[in-house]
């Protein structure tokens, strides 16, 4: 907090007229009340702009007003009003880091208080010491070991029992009751025996209190143990947090200054020279380079940034020096965004988690319970001596049930899922759309910028007369050069590539459905399909052929004719991607049915499915039509992914059982998918398939592992199995095996960090 | 024997009582200035009442380092918070209707019930 309010002064220093503050609005019911807010804000001098995110019920205001001026101007208007103070993630994570270190040390040197009279007294008693009370001389020593134990309790274990004494008092139980129960209870026991053998039958006066140190420190390593392997299931986050950039260098009033980056402003010229982080999300103003943006988007190869382009906060600027000019800052960066969405997800729980909730939250009762049921059942009918036997057997009910094993089965599972898929590209909503990812059947392809590159571009150029290709591109160029069609737009870019430029058009005429013609250059020339080229008596002769060859290719050809004589055929495609084939191969291989869906004609649909290796496909499917066609599959019982860009796609997508926005670049819909795909690859898809596999098999073997856990350990610590084999558990036994469940669990989770999604 | 059964019985009696039926008292927000403490294993306090239909924003101080106290989760709300030690951290609440909305850590250990009236 310290750290963030330096930063705020000195950026204050560098240029005390911007100066964003936000906060966050309470008792604002409806939208209406937005203008108020605003109004009220603008009202106070020095306010440059206030804007409320009335979602988030927060306002951001610019200028130079004090902070409670403006807290006392929303009070005025009838709403409340908090300074929402910023939080730098990466120094939060820094304290958190050294909050757990202090802590780890702290459950160390508890275990070791603990074990250091727990080992010896469990030594004594394995090499046949004598653990019970029988004359005044181990009296004497058991009292002085019984407050040894009380001084293990008081040092190495007073948080279970404080733990359990507060929650005890909110009505509340939780594993501290139990670790607290059971410890108290052999402890208090062994006293008894201590102090009034007499009260315990002759044959039951042993003590206990190596398993009561035995238990408070094994339990203690268990959660330092734990608590490291939670530390790696975060490695995700704490990347994306580590990319955010802290200061950033802008251009105000024609001079550089570096500031905070939280300081940086809608619109500001931000510069960035090489080597450095891109600080905010902004457009490209001056100079060109290459991005890398794998780390956010999965993409290895460093991506060209000219004049326009957007680029993203977090990524890593390789080798020109570029301005930008500032277009999302703050939270609403795409790496802000990202980050806030991954937490999210990560907290989240998919609905396979749901049973072990319900049963986590009457878990530690039902425990208590049995534990007291066990007791009364071997003082009614164990063998002697009874009162030993229904203290053990509660003891080690008490010490053997593991809520936590349950209670961290999912969660953990999911925490490092979504972090993996993170790492990979693929953003993950909730866990709902994970699990439900990992069940597809069936995933519709939307053709264009999902399979396809989603820009036309001029493949062929079959030359029919004496003109150059550059020749031809030049006059095809000028006559398409007004069209914002995007065959027309293919063709002029095309042009421009070769370094032609498009001359002067007169004369222009569309002819709907059939092509344009018009004079260039003293030349007439004529533009489009075959029956506008037979009306106009052109002769085709055999390039009537080389067309229909281009149109089984997936191309759309056109003729183009010169002055009434064909001079060539252009073809445009929209080329499939490099690397669908392969990644719509992975989906396939994996048992998933692949559909490809387009507003194409059937030809070209068809041509298209099968140069990307799909069988099936839906052509001529109007935008408005893809959502029917989602529903007709799911009517056919199958759990359909529908992957389209995540803006038009939009029904289609709410309507699949799972919807994927894929983005090109990291120009993504992030809000408008369960699933988004950073880059454009389809491989993308497969990983995220892949990983939510991964994951829901990693959340069943941690349920299954915990379920089997405390549904055969509290029993077998109940003593279930007594009758037959003549043992009841040890309840150091039961401890280590408590401590080490929960620790399993994590290690189990850690384990999906060594996930590869296979790309070949 | 039968006084140990019936202690034993009434013990379970007890148990059910305390922790599943017995209502605690609930603290009303007033004025946004109440500080739930996350420490020693609880939420305090846990049993926390609303005014439906009206957003408010709840503080949480969390004085515990177990690694367990730090996410709050609020389902029903969509609520999912990293709560940082020692620090106030507040959490926006959206308007919510009548209701019962439990709060808790992400193993249930840590609960606690916002009532909305």
């Amino acid at each position: 907090m310290q750290h963030s309010h330096l930063e705020t002064e000195s950026a204050d220093h560098c240029h005390n007229k911007h100066q964003m503050q936000e906060l966050i609005i309470e008792g604002a019911g409806c939208a209406s009340c937005v203008g108020k807010i605003e109004t009220a804000l603008k009202k106070v001098p020095g306010v440059e702009s206030a804007e409320m995110n009335f979602a988030q019920r927060t306002v951001s205001v610019v200028g130079t007003a004090q902070a409670d001026m403006l807290v006392a101007a929303v009070e005025g208007a009838g709403y409340n009003a908090i300074i929402h103070q910023n939080i730098d993630e990466n120094a939060l994570l820094d304290e958190k880091e050294k909050a757990d270190e202090a802590y780890y040390k702290k459950l160390i040197r508890e275990m070791t208080i603990a074990l250091s009279l727990g080992i010896p007294l469990m030594a004594y008693g394995l090499l046949g010491g004598e653990m019970t009370v029988s004359t005044t001389t181990e009296r004497i020593v058991w009292l002085i070991v019984g407050l040894l134990t009380l001084g293990v309790m008081y040092f190495a274990g007073r948080h279970f029992f404080v733990g359990a004494w507060k929650s005890f008092q909110n009505h509340s139980a939780n594993m501290d009751t139990l670790i607290a129960l059971g410890t108290g209870t052999a402890w208090l026991y062994s006293m008894v025996v201590v102090f009034a053998p007499n009260w315990i039958p002759e044959m039951a006066r042993h003590v206990y209190f190596e398993a009561t140190a035995m238990i408070i420190g094994l339990i203690n390593l268990g959660l330092a143990l734990e608590l490291k392997a939670r530390g790696r299931t975060s490695e995700a986050i704490k990347r994306l947090i580590g990319m955010q950039v802290k200061t950033a260098r802008v251009i105000r009033d024609g001079k550089e200054l570096d500031i905070a980056v939280e300081q940086v402003l809608q619109s500001d010229k931000v510069r960035v020279r090489p080597g450095e982080k891109v600080p905010v999300d902004g457009n490209v103003i001056e100079g060109h380079t290459a991005i890398d943006e794998s780390m956010l988007t999965g993409e290895p190869m460093p991506v060209e940034k000219k004049m326009g382009d957007e680029v993203v906060a977090g990524t890593i600027n390789k080798s020109g020096s570029i301005v930008f000019e500032a277009t999302r800052v703050g939270k609403d960066t795409a790496l802000a965004q990202i980050i806030n969405m991954v937490k999210r997800a990560q907290n989240s729980k998919p609905p396979i988690g749901r049973m072990a909730d319900v049963i986590s939250a009457y878990f530690v009762p039902v425990i208590m319970i049995i534990a007291v049921g066990s007791a009364l059942i071997w003082l009614n009918f164990g063998p002697e001596p009874v009162v030993a036997y229904a203290i053990v057997s509660a003891t080690t009910v008490l010490i053997i049930a593991c809520p936590c094993a349950l209670g961290l089965a999912t969660p953990m599972s999911v925490m490092v899922g979504v972090g993996k898929a993170a790492e990979a590209g693929v953003l993950i909503r909730n866990g709902e759309a994970l699990q439900t990812a990992s069940k597809i059947t069936a995933m519709i392809l939307d053709k264009t910028g999902t399979i396809t590159l989603g820009a036309p571009k001029v493949t062929d150029v079959i030359l029919a007369g004496a003109h150059t290709e550059e020749d031809v591109l030049m006059y095809a160029a000028s006559l398409e050069s007004g069209s914002e069609h995007p065959l027309a737009m293919a063709i002029v870019e095309s042009a421009l590539e070769k370094s032609v430029s498009p001359q002067k058009v007169e004369q222009f005429n569309a002819i709907a459905g059939h092509g344009v013609e018009g004079a260039v250059g003293g030349k007439q020339l004529l533009f489009g399909n075959e029956k506008l080229m037979r009306e106009r008596e052109v002769v085709l002769a055999d390039f009537v052929q080389s067309a229909q060859q281009l149109a089984e290719d997936a191309k759309t050809p056109m003729y183009f004719a010169i002055d009434g004589k064909l001079a060539a055929i252009i073809a445009v495609a929209d080329p499939i991607k490099e690397d669908s084939v392969d990644a719509i191969k992975r989906l396939i291989h994996s048992g998933i049915r692949v559909v490809m869906l387009t507003g194409d004609n059937r030809a070209t649909a068809a041509a298209v499915a099968r140069k990307a290796g799909i069988t099936e496909f839906i052509a001529e499917v109007l935008p408005e039509e893809k959502a029917n066609k989602v529903a007709q599959l799911q009517m056919e019982g199958e759990i359909v992914g529908m992957t389209g860009d995540g803006i038009n796609d939009a029904p289609a997508l709410a309507m699949a059982n799972v919807g994927f926005a894929i983005g090109t670049g990291t120009d993504v819909a992030i809000e408008s998918a369960d699933i988004t795909l950073m880059r454009g690859s389809l491989h993308g898809l497969a990983d995220a398939i892949a990983v939510s596999k991964a994951t829901l098999r990693n959340i069943k073997q941690n349920l299954f592992g915990a379920f089997i856990y405390n549904a055969a350990g509290v029993p077998f610590a109940a003593g279930i199995l007594y009758p037959v084999t003549g043992m009841l558990l040890n309840p150091v036994i039961a401890g280590a095996a408590m401590a080490f469940s929960s620790l399993t669990v994590v290690t189990n989770a850690n384990r999906l960090r060594l996930f590869k999604a296979k790309e070949h | 024997m039968w006084i140990v059964n019936v202690f034993g019985l009434a013990l379970i009696g007890l148990i059910v009582w305390w922790f599943w039926l017995y209502k605690p008292k609930e603290i009303e927000v007033d004025e946004n200035e109440l500080v739930i403490v996350v420490e020693n294993g609880t939420y305090h306090p846990s049993h926390i009442k609303l005014k439906a239909n009206e957003s408010v924003t709840l503080q949480f101080l969390r004085k515990d380092a177990s690694p367990c106290s730090e996410t709050l989760l609020i389902p029903e709300a969509d609520v999912s918070e990293t709560l940082p030690l020692n620090t106030v951290k507040k959490v926006v609440l959206p308007a919510m209707k009548q209701g019962e909305y439990p709060f808790h850590c992400q193993m249930q250990m840590y609960r606690g019930t916002l009532n909305v009236k």
